[in-house]
């Protein structure tokens, strides 16, 4: 057996883990892992420029890959800074391992400089936490963090290492565990066979089903599964905001995202519907809006891999446990053996009501004649552009939802963003670590003047790692959601919602050696961006200048049922 | 309603201020609360006692589960149980009447004096919350000076036992 150091431990133990990449930014709790860093070359180390990307850039990873992504900061400030990052990935369950360095464990406790308490700063914002006390438990406490991200609902795990458990003097016997198992850590790994059976009986007996699919759909591959199930019922698929992809955008069965800016006719269906399938979805208030008027007339089937998550908000009628995949699998071959099959009139009416719903909205937007674009113009373009091929990663606003309502996703993982922390600033970092791992692809960060600025130090990481992304920045001038619900509620006061004294975002990328380009006018934009992706080995800042009255819509009404919505500024469903 | 919540805890650094950090985290209520080693010195039992409805309490229970140092959870309030409290209590007793009463008291409620100075008398007493508080109701005219409770602990009754 070979004797490492624990610095050196650390990093064996992230190659044996089969990291290529982890994004960090040294300092001095981990100045004995930056130097085992430094002598080997299998795991590769990119350096941010602020610790919050490196924390968005392993996120972006396990969005676009669905394995875990690796960050390292050092203690104090480096630990608070990805504080964000970890909160971010926490929200929206994506796995996430980061180590972070602590002061020596003699002086824990003692306000030592840059000491923090990051096990209790982060505490409720991680799947779970470590805090290394001797360092030959390091390969165990790696490979334990993995497993603990990965499975079940998947989220970020903390490793807290005092610098005293890396000395490089101080070496121990290395072997990494090919398994971990923990008495008090059991992922239910199938969903109960009666409670699939009385979901699928319930199903075919439907009238006026809804499928309803989240997050969990992707991180937990099963797309096919429910392609394959959606299409054997004829039923009609939204998605959520975290579930876009997990069914394509452009089939006809598809209705749209739901919730708060849903479509029309996903809304409409979720409110009259008579079952509602949901699988991998939280009835997070952002969909169900008043909880209590929710899906008044539904019967709820609830799959999800946490059981804490159903019955939560809204209560199930049939409430499965258990990983996505293996379960509409299991429902797939009921469906096909069932002697029932669905009402076909009953189908038939729901999907001529479906239709009629979606003539009605079917994410209609006035153009303007003075040229003046429309950040759904944008989108759309950029949906064309690409072929709906890209990975779009979002910021957090107006452009955000544009993105998710204009950009048909028809595959999985293709679409990054902060859905349940709604972190600004992710969009730049997200659209980083895509890249960099996926480098043959159409990367595109999708992000707005407000957005942009919070982690647009990394243009500079961009450079030095020659990641050649772009920008779409829809520049509105003001912070588009913050002034669209002052409009909304507030009598327009513009309350600190309009960006003054912007920079000159051309000249500012091209300084960073970037390529920058200025779109004003809807009939340049489709030459300019045709010609933008052309720059493979570029990375280019889009700054296109969009109408700043424009409102993100259909708008539930607040606290309102699922049909409440504002369809446009001045007309009410 | 009332819940007793008996939890079994990986005996590690942090694990109780996860329990606890859950409860303030989700809004949850914490009435009293208690830990200890079990005879496995790896694991801790804790025993919580919360208000809440039964939705309520069923999230406190399955974000419990979700701990990653929380080895089995189980609502005691949901079968037959025991759950006693330790009371320890200090009063003022320098009067013969004063004493007396305690005395007296303290016999009926099948508390003992513990300690005892010319002016104070201290009295332990096991028992459920509501006995503990019972008695305290019924020391009449007798100065209070000192109140120390343990949380309940609570055990199922009969076969059923948690444990791994």
């Amino acid at each position: 057996m070979e004797l490492l150091s624990g610095a050196e431990m650390v990093i064996r133990a992230l190659r044996d883990e089969g990291v290529k990449h982890i994004y960090g930014y040294p300092g001095g709790a981990l100045l004995h892992v930056y130097d085992a860093i430094f002598q080997q070359d299998e795991v590769e180390h990119v350096l941010v420029r602020h610790e919050q990307a490196a924390t968005h850039m392993a996120d972006a990873y396990a969005r676009a890959t669905g394995k875990a992504g690796v960050a390292l900061v050092t203690s104090g400030p480096g630990a608070t800074n990805a504080v964000t990052g970890i909160a971010t990935a926490y929200m929206d369950s994506i796995p996430m391992v980061v180590i972070t360095g602590q002061v020596m464990s003699f002086l824990i406790g003692e306000d030592a400089f840059q000491e923090t308490d990051m096990v209790g700063i982060s505490r409720p914002v991680v799947k779970h936490s470590f805090s290394v006390q001797r360092p030959e438990d390091i390969p165990t406490i790696i490979k334990k963090a993995f497993h603990i991200a990965q499975t079940g609902r998947p989220g970020p795990v903390v490793v807290d290492i005092p610098k005293d458990m890396t000395t490089p003097t101080e070496r121990y016997e290395y072997e990494y565990p090919k398994n971990v198992k923990m008495r008090s850590y059991n992922p239910v790994s199938r969903g109960h066979s009666g409670q699939i059976k009385k979901a699928v009986e319930l199903l075919l007996g439907a009238k006026r089903p809804v499928i309803y699919t989240g997050g969990g759909i992707i991180m937990g591959n099963a797309h096919e599964e429910l392609t394959e199930l959606a299409r054997s019922l004829n039923y009609p698929v939204t998605n959520t905001l975290m579930g876009l992809g997990g069914y394509p955008g452009t089939d006809r069965q598809f209705v749209g995202m739901l919730g708060m800016h849903g479509s029309y006719e996903a809304n409409m269906a979720m409110h009259h519907a008579d079952v509602v399938l949901a699988i991998g979805a939280r009835f997070d208030d952002r969909v169900t809006n008043g909880v209590d008027k929710f899906c008044p007339t539904a019967k709820i089937i609830h799959v999800d891999i946490d059981p804490a998550s159903i019955s939560k908000t809204v209560t199930a009628d049939i409430p499965i446990v258990g990983p996505a995949r293996d379960i509409i699998k299991e429902m797939i071959q009921l469906v096909k053996g069932a002697k029932n099959q669905p009402d076909a009139e009953a189908n038939k009416l729901w999907w001529q009501q479906i239709e009629e719903w979606r003539a009605r909205h079917g994410g209609r937007y006035t153009i303007n004649e003075d040229g003046l674009m429309k950040p759904q113009q944008v989108i759309e373009m950029l949906s064309k552009v690409t072929g709906g091929d890209a990975f779009v990663c979002s910021d957090v606003g107006q452009h955000q939802m544009f993105a998710a309502q204009y950009y048909k996703f028809n595959k999985p993982n293709r679409w990054i963003n902060s859905g349940g922390l709604g972190t600004m600033g992710f969009g730049l970092p997200a659209a980083m670590g895509v890249k960099m791992n996926f480098p043959d692809a159409d990367v595109a960060c999708v992000t707005g003047e407000g957005s942009i600025q919070m982690n647009i130090q990394e243009l500079s990481t961009c450079k030095q790692y020659d990641l050649p992304v772009k920008v779409i920045c829809l520049n509105n001038q003001s912070l588009g959601m913050v002034r669209q619900w002052q409009d909304m509620n507030y009598e327009s006061r513009h309350s600190q919602s309009y960006m003054k004294s912007l920079p000159d975002f051309c000249k500012l990328v091209e300084s960073y050696g970037h390529v920058g380009m200025k779109v004003d006018k809807f009939a340049d934009l489709e030459g300019a961006m045709t010609e933008a992706f052309a720059m493979k080995d570029r990375l280019v800042f889009m700054d296109i200048a969009v109408d700043p009255f424009e409102h993100v819509y259909p708008m539930q009404v607040p606290r309102g049922a699922m049909r409440d919505m504002w369809l446009s500024k001045t007309e009410r469903t | 309603m009332r819940h007793i919540i008996s939890v079994l805890l990986e005996n590690e650094p942090g694990a109780l201020s996860r329990v606890v950090g859950l409860f303030s985290q989700r809004n949850f209520n914490i009435e009293t609360l208690t830990v200890a080693p079990t005879d496995d010195g790896t694991l801790s039992r804790l025993t919580v006692t919360t208000l809440g409805s039964d939705r309520v309490v069923e999230q406190i229970t399955k974000q419990l589960n979700k701990l990653i140092d929380v080895v089995k959870v189980v609502d005691l309030t949901e079968g037959d149980h025991i759950e006693r409290e330790l009371m320890m209590i200090k009063l003022k007793a320098s009067s013969s009447s004063a004493r007396d009463e305690i005395t007296r008291t303290a016999e009926i409620f099948r508390g003992q004096v513990i300690d005892a100075t010319p002016n104070t008398f201290t009295v332990q007493l096991v028992g459920s919350s509501d006995k503990l508080d019972a008695f305290i109701n019924a020391l009449n005219g007798v100065t209070l000076m000192e109140v120390v409770r343990s949380g309940v602990s609570g055990i199922a009754r009969g076969e059923k036992v948690l444990s791994l």
